[in-house]
């Protein structure tokens, strides 16, 4: 996943996954709607890039309900915490080489 | 190279990442404006008030004698009283931040508000069931400070969802109600500082801090 050259994450080029994860990274737990409000995205682009996170292992998926409706909530993993630091490791110490 | 590995997008990109985990964990449409609002109708209430109890001594002086009716009368009014500028504060304070989060293009009711309120509402929650209490056995003394020491843990409770300033009124709130303890007798004089004077000091502030430069 990591591009050798200097440490980014390819998981984390799109805006959308970088997001996400930035909300996760903040709250213990976030619902889907909150997350598409936050981020100004369609549900089908935002189901996508959730998969592909939970498919990387980053996130964790609980669904539960409130009254009869799903409530689907999703939490950060240890993984995914060490992989955001790490991107933003890489991306500090690229900011810090162009000066 | 692709473009996304250009610093200057690294510089966006940490911007963008800064900007979602401020706006997602807190509330920062929290107006200046609700504030003095709010301290305006604090004041208002806490004059009233007085007038009522000076009405109601100015009765027993004239006859020398405290009558039941009379005491139980001042209590309503005083309870509609509070209930009134309680709801009419939370309207005011409501309406600004409401325009605030409009004019910021963001949502009123999201993840930091619903944070921001539920930490609020425990201590708020527990303080008006324990002043109700001491309604109950005609407990009057503790009221002030009770209801100053349990808004500002409030305050401080829910200063981590929203602009972090809000704490030290938290603790200013807390000081009060603590000092009012010892100077029983002043109840309303520390209850209109600490939600009329402080507030609106408070909203002063925090309007000419965050909001003077975004005025439509």
């Amino acid at each position: 996943m990591k591009n050798p050259i200097n440490g980014l994450n390819k998981v984390f080029e799109s805006r959308i996954r970088l997001g996400v994860m930035s909300m996760l990274m903040v709250n213990e737990e976030v619902n889907f709607n909150d997350l598409k409000q936050m981020l100004e995205v369609t549900d089908g682009n935002l189901a996508t890039h959730l998969v592909n996170l939970e498919e990387n292992g980053y996130i964790r998926v609980h669904k539960g309900f409130v009254g009869k409706k799903t409530n689907t909530t999703y939490s950060v993993t240890k993984a995914g915490e060490k992989a955001f630091q790490d991107h933003i490791s890489a991306l500090e110490n690229m900011i810090k080489g162009m000066r | 190279m692709t473009d996304q590995q250009l610093p200057t997008s690294s510089l966006d990109e940490i911007k963008d990442i800064r900007r979602i985990m401020e706006r997602s964990s807190r509330f920062i449409s929290l107006s200046g404006l609700s504030g003095i609002a709010a301290g305006l109708c604090a004041m208002g209430g806490a004059w009233l008030a007085s007038n009522r109890l000076a009405e109601y001594y100015l009765a027993y002086n004239s006859r020398g004698n405290f009558e039941g009716p009379d005491f139980n009368k001042l209590k309503l009014d005083l309870f509609i009283l509070a209930i009134a500028v309680l709801a009419l504060a939370l309207v005011s304070a409501f309406y600004f931040t409401w325009r605030r989060a409009r004019h910021n293009q963001t949502p009123l009711w999201n993840v930091s508000s619903r944070n921001l309120a539920w930490s609020m509402m425990v201590p708020l929650g527990a303080g008006g069931l324990f002043i109700l209490a001491m309604l109950q056995y005609s407990e009057w003394r503790f009221i002030a400070p009770a209801s100053l020491i349990f808004y500002g843990l409030a305050l401080v409770n829910g200063s981590k969802f929203t602009l972090s300033d809000i704490r030290y009124l938290g603790y200013l709130e807390i000081v009060l109600g603590i000092v009012n303890t010892q100077f029983i007798g002043y109840g309303l004089y520390c209850w209109a500082v600490g939600f009329g004077v402080l507030h609106i000091l408070y909203g002063a502030i925090m309007w000419w801090k965050y909001e003077k430069d975004s005025v439509n």
